[in-house]
């Protein structure tokens, strides 16, 4: 039998990757970004784990619309990368610094 | 050890290294690759957890859509992806001890003291009649319609949004306008030359 701690414990290890990997690439949006849907999957693991265990649908329904929301931010995010990067030809989140003052 | 325990844990280490190879592969391409395991890897562990619906939208939406766009993107852009490494050895140690804190902190918290067997039991499995996808629909559709209706406003301004912003009008276009081509009349295109039938031809 698989207890509940064991899907929640995937998901901290899931979660704490992209965290370090935010950590490690933080000069390349794009995978800046895959760490992002990474921390989200990781989320959603733990919706659907509570959901079973729970024996409550709401969590599954919780987890379709973070879906939704998540497939909107991609396509947003990377939509915005490529007006970045037509603009200012790179996508170094060091060289992004128009704002600064 | 029951085969539910072996498919489970071979999932999660294949989960676990593969999301480990998004975040350290130097190709931006393999990395997108590598999240595409990830995501299929993790519909496996959904349907271990009787999510059957997820799991199939998960496959459709995320590697299906998703991904693909990612990999369009990453292909598109003509970068050099050298420089965007630095920084990765000297930050390393950092963020791999950083990891290690956060996920001891959590194992601590949701680890099987709280979460276990005893505290959670296992719900008995649904008969071979259930349907996952019928229970999620007849609660999106009528406790939840409202966010439902919300979640799809969203995403047609996601659409509206990434259009907007990567549309861009070139000058060297040689599109017409189709309102202009409806609006021309007969004396911009017609011209009718009175000419001579035969005329003398200079022959030099």
């Amino acid at each position: 039998m698989i207890a509940l701690s064991d899907y929640l414990i995937l998901a901290a290890v899931l979660f704490c990757i992209s965290l370090a990997g935010i950590f490690l690439n933080r000069k390349n949006i794009l995978i800046l970004l895959m760490s992002i849907e990474l921390m989200l999957l990781a989320v959603n693991i733990n919706f659907i784990a509570f959901s079973h265990f729970m024996s409550d649908i709401a969590g599954q329904v919780f987890v379709f619309f973070i879906l939704t929301v998540a497939a909107a931010e991609a396509a947003i995010g990377l939509a915005i990368l490529i007006v970045l990067f037509r603009n200012r030809r790179t996508i170094n989140v060091a060289h992004i610094d128009s704002l600064k003052g | 050890m029951s085969l539910e325990q072996i498919v489970f844990y071979a999932f999660s280490a294949l989960l676990v290294l593969s999301a480990t190879a998004v975040i350290t592969v130097r190709n931006p391409v393999h990395a997108a690759l590598f999240l595409v395991l990830t995501f299929f890897t993790c519909a496996a562990v959904w349907l271990l957890l009787e999510a059957e619906f997820l799991a199939i939208v998960l496959v459709l939406v995320y590697v299906g859509a998703v991904m693909v766009l990612f990999l369009f993107v990453v292909m598109m852009l003509d970068i050099n992806y050298v420089p965007l490494r630095e920084g990765f050895m000297r930050h390393l140690p950092l963020g791999i001890a950083v990891a290690v804190v956060v996920v001891l902190e959590m194992a601590l918290v949701v680890g099987p003291r709280y979460f276990g067997l005893e505290a959670v039991p296992v719900p008995p499995p649904h008969d071979a009649q259930y349907s996952n996808t019928t229970e999620l629909g007849s609660v999106l559709y009528t406790d939840y319609f409202y966010p439902f209706q919300i979640a799809g406003a969203v995403l047609v301004l996601a659409i509206v949004a990434a259009i907007a912003l990567t549309l861009r009008r070139r000058p060297d276009n040689k599109s017409i306008d189709p309102g202009l081509q409806m609006r021309v009349t007969r004396d911009q295109r017609v011209r009718l030359v009175k000419m001579k039938a035969e005329s003398p031809v200079d022959r030099e």
